[in-house]
Formats: C-alpha cells, structure tokens, sequence
C-alpha cells in the first residue's frame, strides 16, 4: 500500500483509545498464557527441567514428535508439490472437486478425522483388516517373521495422523506461485535443449523453492503440535507412539505440573523457532519477488 | 496460466498419483463418516443425536462458539483496522502475535491456561479461591480458551483486504460529506465482505472442533464441561461407534458446509484468495 497514513478523522484520543483496548485485548489473551507458562519454567531450576527433560519417557517422546512431524512434513512437501502441479496444469475430471478438498483437513475436526482415519485403516478397519494377522497382507507378514503389525498402533500411525493434518499447507504455499509461472520460460528453455527433468530442476524448482520451504516449515509445526489425531490413532504406547504433545498430557492429568511444563517449554520454543523461521522465509520470498 | 488437457502418459500417471494420495487420506475418511453414521439406520442415528449427554455437549459447544466468534469478529475488524491504516510503534509485534495460536500446539495452549486459571496452581490462584469463580473445569475456562485459539482468523482475512480498499473511494465519500461511519458501511465494508465472510466461517469452524486445548481446560466432566469434539472422543473410546459417527457427522457437515462457503465467496471476484493458514 501507499506510504501515506493519515490521521484519523476522529480525534486522538478516540484512535488512541480504540488502539489502547486492541493492544490490551491481545496483550492478555495472548500474552498472560506465555508470561504464566514462563513463570512455570523459571521456578524450575535448570538442573531440574533438565532432568525432567532428558528422563527417557520425555526424550523419546520428543524425539518421536520431531521424527514423526519431519516425516510427515517431507511426504507432505513431495505429494503436495505434485497434487499442486497437477491441480494447476492439467484439466481432467474432477479437478475443482479435489481442488476444494485439499481444505477439508483444516475444517474437519480432528476428532472426526481420527475416527474415520481409525475406522479405515485400524484394526478390523475397512482397509486395515487386510493388515489384521488373521488378514492377507498381515498373514504374510507373520508368515515371514515381522510378527504382529499394526498400522495405526505404531509410528506409521503417528505419521498418518500428521500427514492428514497437515496436508493443505504445501499444496497451498506452492499453487499461487505455479499459477503466476508462465509456460514461455519452459517452453524457451525446451528449445534450448533441456531435457523435462532439467527444465523441472533449473527453471521451474528455484522458483518455488522459498514456497515450499514455508509450507514444510508450517507443516512441521503444526505436525510437532498435533494432538487429537494422534492421541485416538496411535493408542499413545511408551516408547514407541506416545508424542511429545500426548506426554504432556499425561503428565497434566496426573497433576504433574513440572513435568509437563518442561515439555510445553520445548514444545513452545520450537514453534516460536518456527513462527519466526516462517515469517523471514515470507520476508525473503518478498524481497525475491521485488527483484 | 490455463490448465491444458495432459498429453503425456507421464502427465496422467502424476494426476493419478496425487488423486489416489487425496482420496485414500481425505476423500475415503469424509465418505467413513457419514456412512458409519447411518450404517445403524435412521433411528439410531437420532437416538444418538437426542441423547441427553450429546444435546449437553451440543448447547455447551454452541454456547462457547457464540461466545468467542463474534468477539473475535468485532476485535478482529478493529486490530486490522488499526493495522492497516494506522502507523504505530509495535505493529510488526501486533502482526506475530496474532499468528501466535496458529502455531502452538492446542495441548500447551490448553495448559496454559491451567497455569493462569488453576484455583490451586494458577497465576491468580488467590484471587479465584476467594472470588470463589470456577474458570478450569467450567464454561468460562472453556469460553477463554476458545477466544484465545480463534483469535487470529477474521483479523488474517480481513487485514490482506482491507489494504487493497482503494482510498480514493472513502476520501470521495468524506468529501460528499458522509460520516465516519457512513463511509466505512456504504464504501469500506462492500470490499472487506467476503474477507469478513470467509474469516469468520473459518473462525467458527475451528472453535466448534477445537479439541486439544479443549480437553485440558475441560476436565471432561459428562454433563457439564463435556464439549461436542469430547463426546465424539468419549463414546468413540467406549465402543458406541455409532453414537460417536453420528455426533461426528454433526461436525463434519458444519466442516462440509463451511468448505461450500470457502468456494464460493473464493469464487467472487475481487475477493482475497490467500491460502488459510491453519485449521
């Protein structure tokens, strides 16, 4: 927009007022909880925030929140570049249809989700029978040695559950950047010579390059924040399904306070981390368009 | 650039890719809800519906999503308002900490709230205990939490649109005269509508399936705190699936319904089509 603000009409100490009330509002709906979640840790001293962090049920479940939702974020980035790829170039059958439903896992409750996702591909589920010991793929698979798989008991559910709630991120980041990508440019560079897969990877790939870059970096936050996909899905076993956010959880419901402070603390930091990781990635892109 | 019928097997082989990934993630699931819901025929369908716990978690969750949307509508308008035409110091800390509860996990949002409001742990612990106010555990906790995890969605839209308002328009409207507020409702608002519309379909979305922040601050009392995403995850956990599909399929319309809304006010013209950030 232009550089020129003008003084409201009204007088200042309206503007004033109304500014005063937005601040505030914002300052102690947002604010208190930091500043309260702050105090919390600060009273713990450090030796033992470090103790409660680095006990093995904590670490785990931190590592496996960050594995997981970096899983998640990469099959995300890769099928979302294509799903908008697909959805931008090519004219086929149900194409605003699938459009629209990329959406869907922002508005759909992940209550829902879970129970659908659970109902499919879970124990006895419409799918996930075929997965089931007594069933085809999982016979097969005690038959030569893997013992009892369960698809949603085990980290693959924990991935499935973020996958789903993250899904829209990448797809959404990319396609306004396709949709301004002119075909003459690969086109020219055809003529040149180039061969399809070098077109993709010197023409087209650095020009979405910082879009992708922001869609994973929002996936994987909101995949290390996930809880109602994961907590129905997984059945949250230690050690082996049990998240960071589902471990915090736990810990609150069983009144320890300080154990699920210094995980909340981790799990803050890193989405602050990335909150400003996404906003300098936004800055950039800026700047590279301004060019 | 135009989408082009695909010439190449290669090109069909990509769509088929992408189109398997969203059916077997999104579409099927969407299809499980509603088809588990009425698997049990019609009748069982509204026995779930009208049982009195469910109606209690429905009027809970009504109650609080009418609570937090249009307080987060009225304040959204106002701090994009003040963002966009406003100049002051601290904008660009306004603007971060509105994206703020896009990005924290719904369980630390949830426990800290515990850490402001617990009668015995909290920050005003004191000052609740002799007020004698139940805020965890209870509505308000429940309402509080809501406004916090809705906050950013009408001020998100509305701020990208509001930018684009060309100023020429209200300057000629104050010039014929027209009041501050005349000029806002007959000039500056016909351009922010369907931003306005769609931030706050987006904003009653999320606070009608809020769940994580949700079950920390509720305590999960049946009858009293138990919101309509807890119901679902209770007699989902209890085995009555078709109780829990059935609620479920209350919620996922609304998600169905404001996906509908989504494109078509996407479809006007001149409106802003900028990605929703979170869910």
């Amino acid at each position: 927009m232009s550089g020129e603000r003008r003084r409201p009409r009204w007088g200042p100490s309206w503007a004033l007022g109304l500014r005063l009330g937005a601040t505030l509002y914002l300052g102690l709906l947002l604010g208190l909880p930091l500043v309260a979640l702050g105090i919390s840790a600060v009273r713990l001293p450090p030796q033992k925030l470090w103790a409660l962090l680095s006990s093995e049920l904590a670490a785990e479940a931190i590592r496996l929140s960050l594995r997981s939702a970096t899983v998640a974020a990469l099959i995300n980035t890769a099928l979302g570049l294509l799903l908008a790829w697909v959805l931008v170039r090519y004219r086929f059958p149900g194409r605003g249809f699938a459009d629209a439903l990329v959406d869907l896992p922002f508005a759909m409750p992940g209550v829902v989700a879970a129970i659908a996702l659970m109902r499919l591909y879970g124990p006895g589920g419409h799918l996930g029978q075929y997965l089931d010991p007594d069933g085809p793929i999982g016979g097969w698979l005690a038959s030569i040695g893997a013992g009892e798989f369960s698809f949603t008991g085990s980290r693959f559910g924990v991935v499935l559950a973020m996958v789903y709630a993250t899904l829209p991120f990448v797809v959404r980041a990319v396609q306004p950047v396709l949709i301004t990508i002119e075909p003459e440019v690969e086109e020219a560079a055809a003529t040149l010579g180039a061969r399809p897969p070098q077109v993709f990877a010197m023409v087209l790939l650095p020009q979405f390059v910082p879009a992708l870059a922001t869609g994973f970096s929002l996936a994987l936050a909101r995949g290390l924040g996930e809880y109602g996909l994961v907590t129905i899905i997984t059945g949250n076993i230690p050690f082996q399904t049990l998240t960071a956010t589902v471990f915090v959880y736990q810990r609150f419901e069983e009144f320890d306070f300080d154990g699920a402070t210094a995980v909340s603390l981790v799990l803050l930091i890193a989405s602050l981390g990335l909150l400003v990781l996404i906003n300098g990635l936004a800055l950039w892109y800026r700047r590279r368009l301004a060019l | 650039m135009k989408p082009r019928t695909p010439s190449h097997w290669i090109q069909w082989l990509l769509i088929a890719i992408g189109m398997t990934f969203l059916t077997l993630v999104v579409l099927l699931p969407v299809i499980t809800v509603f088809g588990e819901a009425l698997a049990a025929g019609l009748a069982a369908y509204w026995g779930s519906i009208t049982d009195p716990d469910a109606l209690h978690a429905l009027r809970l969750t009504l109650l609080i999503t009418a609570i937090a949307v249009p307080l987060n509508t009225v304040f959204g308008l106002l701090v994009s308002w003040l963002l966009a035409r406003h100049n002051f110091r601290g904008q660009a800390l306004l603007l971060a900490l509105l994206d703020l509860p896009l990005s924290i996990s719904p369980i630390v949002v949830g426990f800290m709230m515990i850490l402001i409001f617990s009668p015995e742990m909290g920050l005003f612990a004191d000052a609740i205990q002799r007020s004698g106010l139940r805020v965890v555990f209870a509505t308000p906790g429940l309402a509080i939490t809501l406004l916090f995890v809705t906050v950013p969605f009408v001020a998100r839209e509305v701020y990208p649109a509001l930018q684009e308002v060309p100023r020429e328009e209200e300057e000629a409207a104050r010039c014929l005269g027209a009041s501050g507020w005349r000029t806002f409702w007959s000039v500056t608002f016909p351009h922010i509508r369907p931003a306005l519309i769609y931030g706050v379909i987006l904003c009653t979305a999320r606070a009608l399936g809020e769940f994580g922040a949700i079950s920390v601050v509720s305590g999960k009392i049946i009858g009293s705190t138990n919101t309509l995403t807890l119901h679902v995850e209770r007699t989902y956990l209890e085995y009555d699936a078709t109780a829990a599909f059935a609620c479920a399929s209350l919620l996922g319309s609304v998600a169905l319904l404001s996906l509908a809304v989504q494109t078509l006010v996407r479809m006007i013209p001149g409106s802003d089509s900028s990605p929703p950030l979170s869910g």
